[in-house]
């Protein structure tokens, strides 16, 4: 079982935010916050991203980037939505074109409210991201493991089988 | 031993039957015969000589009716180069043929007879290059019964004339075998003409403006080599009165002025068979002939037979002026057409350039004349020769099967085609990577130029080498990317069965040549050179050797590695990161209108930074003032 | 191979990827206390690549992985060569070998962010590998030999010697472990204008894959920034991990304090100082020959 907590790399994505959470979310690396202290990195990738944080509501554009970027991720993942709109669709909530908070699309683990929301509560909700990056990580090992095992039968089953 | 005058007449005789042949079938059929006899009679040759204690083997003395007959055959030859040039209208060209076969004539009709010599000679070097072009020349004209076939089919604007395409062929083949078998100076001006004139008809043969204009850019820089061999040799002749080419090296290497210049003339002749600097443009332009002529001549034998004489005079030109001058073209060669290549998107340009680079660094190899050197170059030449061969090849049926030889249209070949785009990854990789042979004798090229701290070529290598693996690598990238398109398999039916053939055994030489390499050095290329200079130290550190088998081994064990991996990880497929808006598969994005756009992706080919016309004319000047250097040195030997 | 380079292959298979990796640890808290921050723990790479090989297998294209781990096996293959004492010049052939597999592994996803930064990172080894192959031939032309093992066991501390290519070996340095102001294929800060450059594709496993094979590719150049100063006397190894530690450390300065060049500025840059430096320190070694 890896220890993964250690590790975990955020991939930003803006949303339809008005780059109030976006600046907060770019503080939290700034030597005052310093998020690199617990191994964050800010990756532009999802295929290395474990984390995914996202900043303002989905409209109907950028709704197929986010299920796609989501999906390019390697499971375990996490998401993490930051700022009101990200929660909720907040103050666009009503716009035609809005859909709602990024759990119209995807589903998010986390909640981080404020407008904009404050580096310590971004940097809170990263935490416990981690803390869920972990138990989700174990229980693909689990996961992975059964695999094997039932692979490892079915070979031997093929074996005694002829 | 007869049998080395065999594989100068059979592919002679076996022209015009080429010619009388109409039915496509069955010229065929006796193609592959015939080249089937000359591989065979090659092979022959090679064992019987071999049998003989693989020594240097002396023939005809007499040979008065020869001499006849080729001085006839040198006649018609001036001719018909006359005629095509004053039906084309470009008169002056035939003063370049007039003037040196009537030098000839005169010499050996007035001048006294010259001192008895042999007039074909058969050692490790005869032998070797009778190898490449028995082996390699045999393969390319059974590939050409496949390909011409395609190629009329493909262009169908182009006259349909294989009867003629094929008998250019044979008699190329015969010249050939003369020209590395003879001894006789004369007999070697004669072959060298023919196979200028086989070259010249060749390229163009399509008719069109561009090849013919092309053809005689051809045959006027090669009669202009002609030129300056009939000068070197009649200049010899009537100082010494002996035609014989070893007693030239011989004479010149004790420093007989006559001797020395003939060399010096020799070697300029032969730069421009090379198509070294400034002579280069013509090799560009031949890339307008039909594939198999360019494989043939423009890459695997006719110009190396400008390599041939070159080694042959490498003792001779160790240390002195000429050698200077002739490392100083070779590497400024190599590194010049080496980056003349990264702009190039046409594959056979890439290539036409990748061999005058390559020829460049043989070049030096020979103007060097240590036995390290020409060790490296001689190695140099047959895995050229090879990997040449095949790419060539394969880029002609690429061609055919998909319309195109450019590289950008080779994206994800390998996938598309993957026969052909399997050998043409293969067939790069032996131009420059670990562990092929190219590379071994680069390193052992480097190293006897930085023994003869010789900076100049250290650096031009260094450089040159770091260009070259630009160019390549490029290319391999785009064969082996996915595809732009679904990347569905394409027919592979219009490439013939004996394409494939002759691709086959070139890639299996090739690597049973790197294999077999530390065998090769140690019986046939160690000798050649005891042969040469009369001396050797091993060049090659067995440890060297061990080490490129060892990652021969790991090249082979990758997939299994790779295979290994993949059965322990179920690998889940992900989409390209395209920023989230690639429209469900990789070949295309949603741009700005919300509309599918389709991805095209290309190589640099540095268009701002190196214009190739500018820095050829550029690179041409250079090296013209050397030889001019080097020219005014002779006749200032001469005069003295 | 005799019994001493077999044991040093060994080592090296063994702590090489331990080295590479604490020198990357030391590198970014280095360059945090310098940005004024605490930075990452020092061994945040090996956590990092713990976590990689955790996750779930994914790749882009059918023959990543295979070109990834022909990139790995013949870098450790280079680095066997160099610390079994082995040709230097053939060592330097198959490392370049080894970055065109790099190069292949990213080229064969076709993605348009991986084809731009492989097509730079074509251009870079272009770029580095005179310098490289020149330096090969510096120590030929001061030991006499091509060997690494009789090289080391010199009486010459080579720097002295040949400082014009130490500096060309340095400034490429600068190239080979993607540090500003040369960093244009890829780099290790979040700052790369091509996403993740080269690595864009790489995922999970192959991304831990490509990050033990630069580990790797660290230790052989830093064993060759070692090897101008170590000679037949054992002190010299103390002199040479001192050389190695200034060398990595103006490589950090050189990374924070600059800006990245454009391909065009940091090809004509190196060649140019390789020319000049490397040129004219080689041509003195002929002459004194």
């Amino acid at each position: 079982m890896g220890k993964v907590k250690k590790s975990p790399w955020v991939l930003h994505y803006d949303g339809s935010s008005c780059n109030g959470c976006d600046i907060e979310v770019l503080a939290c690396l700034t030597p005052v916050y310093d998020a690199e202290r617990f191994g964050i990195i800010n990756t532009g990738d999802p295929l290395q991203a474990d984390i995914f944080l996202i900043t303002g509501g989905i409209n109907t554009q950028n709704k197929a980037v986010v299920q796609q970027l989501y999906d390019q991720m390697p499971r375990p993942k996490v998401v993490v939505a930051v700022g009101t709109c990200a929660c909720t669709g907040g103050i666009f909530k009503e716009c035609y074109n809005i859909l709602g908070g990024a759990d119209t699309t995807i589903p998010v683990d986390i909640y981080v409210p404020g407008c904009a929301a404050r580096p310590q509560a971004i940097i809170d909700g990263l935490i416990q991201a981690i803390e869920l990056f972990q138990k989700r990580s174990n229980k693909h090992d689990a996961i992975e493991r059964r695999h094997k095992e039932e692979e490892g039968r079915k070979a031997h089953d093929k074996v005694s089988g002829e | 031993m007869g049998i080395s005058v065999f594989l100068i007449l059979f592919p002679l005789c076996c022209a015009p039957v080429m010619y009388f042949i109409t039915n496509d079938r069955l010229r065929a059929y006796v193609t592959y015969c015939a080249a089937g006899i000359i591989a065979a009679a090659t092979v022959a040759l090679t064992v019987l000589w071999a049998l003989n204690g693989a020594v240097p083997v002396l023939l005809y003395k007499e040979t008065e009716l020869a001499d006849h007959a080729i001085l006839i055959a040198e006649l018609l030859l001036m001719v018909l180069v006359t005629y095509l040039c004053f039906k084309h209208r470009k008169y002056w060209i035939s003063v370049l043929s007039i003037v040196p076969t009537l030098l000839i004539a005169k010499q050996e009709l007035t001048a006294p007879s010259p001192m008895t010599l042999c007039h074909i000679y058969i050692d490790h070097f005869s032998i070797l290059m009778c190898l490449i072009i028995g082996v390699v020349g045999s393969l390319i004209v059974v590939y050409a019964v496949g390909y011409m076939y395609g190629y009329h089919q493909h262009r169908k604007d182009v006259r349909d004339n294989r009867r003629y395409f094929f008998m250019l062929l044979f008699i190329f083949l015969g010249a050939m075998f003369g020209f590395v078998l003879s001894e006789s100076l004369m007999w070697i001006d004669f072959f060298w003409e023919v196979t200028s004139v086989c070259s010249f008809l060749l390229i163009g043969y399509t008719r069109e403006a561009e090849a013919i204009r092309n053809s005689f850019r051809a045959l006027w820089m090669n009669l202009l080599g002609g030129v300056a061999l009939a000068v070197g040799i009649v200049y010899f002749d009537s100082a010494v009165n002996c035609v014989s080419l070893h007693k030239l090296i011989e004479y010149a290497q004790t420093g007989v002025v006559p001797a020395v210049i003939g060399v010096a003339l020799i070697a300029l002749a032969a730069l421009t068979k090379a198509a070294q600097l400034p002579f280069s443009t013509w090799l560009m332009g031949a890339m307008v002939a039909p594939t198999p002529s360019s494989a043939l001549l423009h890459s695997a034998t006719m110009v190396k037979a400008g390599i041939y004489i070159l080694f042959r005079l490498a003792p001779a030109m160790g240390g002195t002026t000429t050698g200077n001058v002739v490392v100083f073209v070779g590497g400024f060669t190599f590194f010049m057409a080496s980056i003349m290549a990264i702009s190039q998107s046409d594959g056979k340009k890439v290539l036409a350039f990748s061999t005058i680079s390559n020829l460049g660094l043989m070049t030096a190899c020979a103007g060097v004349g240590s036995h390290e050197t020409v060790w490296a170059g001689i190695f140099l030449m047959m895995f050229h020769a090879v990997s040449k061969s095949l790419l060539f090849q394969d880029v002609g049926a690429t061609e055919n099967a998909t319309g195109s030889r450019d590289i950008e249209d080779m994206h994800g070949l390998l996938y598309r085609l993957p026969m052909l785009g399997f050998y043409m990854f293969i067939g790069i990789a032996a131009m420059f990577l670990a562990p092929f042979g190219m590379l071994i004798s680069k390193w052992s090229a480097l190293k006897a130029a930085v023994d003869r701290s010789n900076i100049l070529l250290v650096l031009f290598i260094t450089y040159g080498s770091a260009t070259t693996s630009f160019y390549w690598t490029k290319w391999m990238g785009k064969i082996i990317s996915r595809s732009h398109e679904t990347g569905e398999r394409m027919e592979e039916k219009i490439t013939d069965n004996s394409e494939k053939f002759s691709m086959t055994v070139h890639a299996v030489l090739m690597i049973a040549l790197c294999v077999f390499m530390p065998w090769l050095s140690n019986n046939f290329v160690d000798p050649l050179l005891v042969e040469m200079f009369g001396k050797f130290t091993n060049v090659l550190p067995g440890g060297i050797l061990a080490m490129m088998v060892l990652i021969m081994c790991i090249v082979f064990l990758i997939p299994i590695l790779a295979y290994m991996y993949a059965k322990n990880h179920r690998t889940n497929y992900k989409l390209n990161y395209m920023s989230g808006i690639n429209t469900g598969n990789n070949n295309a994005f949603t741009d700005s209108f919300g509309e599918e756009k389709k991805l095209w992706l290309s190589n640099y080919y540095f268009d701002r930074l190196i214009r190739p016309d500018q820095m050829m004319i550029f690179s041409q000047l250079v090296a013209t003032a050397v030889l001019a250097v080097m020219v005014s040195f002779l006749l200032g030997g001469a005069l003295v | 191979m005799s019994y001493k380079a077999a044991i040093m292959v060994v080592l090296y298979i063994l702590f090489a990827p331990l080295a590479g990796g604490l020198l990357e640890g030391a590198d970014r808290k280095i360059s945090a206390r310098m940005q004024g921050r605490i930075g990452p723990p020092l061994l945040q790479p090996f956590y990092d690549v713990r976590k990689l090989m955790n996750k779930q297998v994914i790749a882009v294209s059918v023959l990543q992985t295979s070109m990834l781990l022909c990139y790995l096996v013949l870098m450790v293959f280079t680095g066997a060569i160099f610390f079994a004492g082995n040709d230097i010049l053939m060592c330097l052939f198959v490392l370049s070998t080894a970055s065109t597999f790099m190069y292949f592994a990213a080229v064969v996803t076709s993605s348009p962010y991986n084809t731009i930064a492989s097509s730079r990172e074509l251009i870079q080894i272009m770029t580095y590998e005179p310098a490289v192959l020149l330096a090969g031939i510096g120590f030929y032309l001061v030991a006499g030999t091509f060997s690494v093992a009789k090289i080391a066991n010199s009486d010459i501390v080579m720097l002295t010697r040949m400082p014009g290519l130490f500096a060309s070996f340095v400034l490429i340095l600068l190239i080979k472990m993607r540090k500003s102001p040369f960093d244009v294929s890829t780099s290790h800060h979040a700052h790369q204008e091509l996403v993740m450059g080269v690595k864009t594709e790489m995922g999970a496993q192959n991304l831990a894959i490509f990050t033990i094979t630069e580990w790797y590719e660290t230790s052989i150049l830093m064993g060759i920034v070692g090897l101008f100063v170590v000679t037949s006397n054992p002190l010299s190894y103390v002199g040479a991990i001192l050389l190695c530690a200034a060398v990595y450390f103006f490589l950090i300065i050189a990374d924070n304090a600059c800006a990245r060049v454009k391909w065009t500025q940091m090809l004509q840059i190196t060649w140019l100082f390789t020319l000049f430096a490397s040129g004219v320190n080689l041509l003195i070694l002929m002459l004194i020959k």
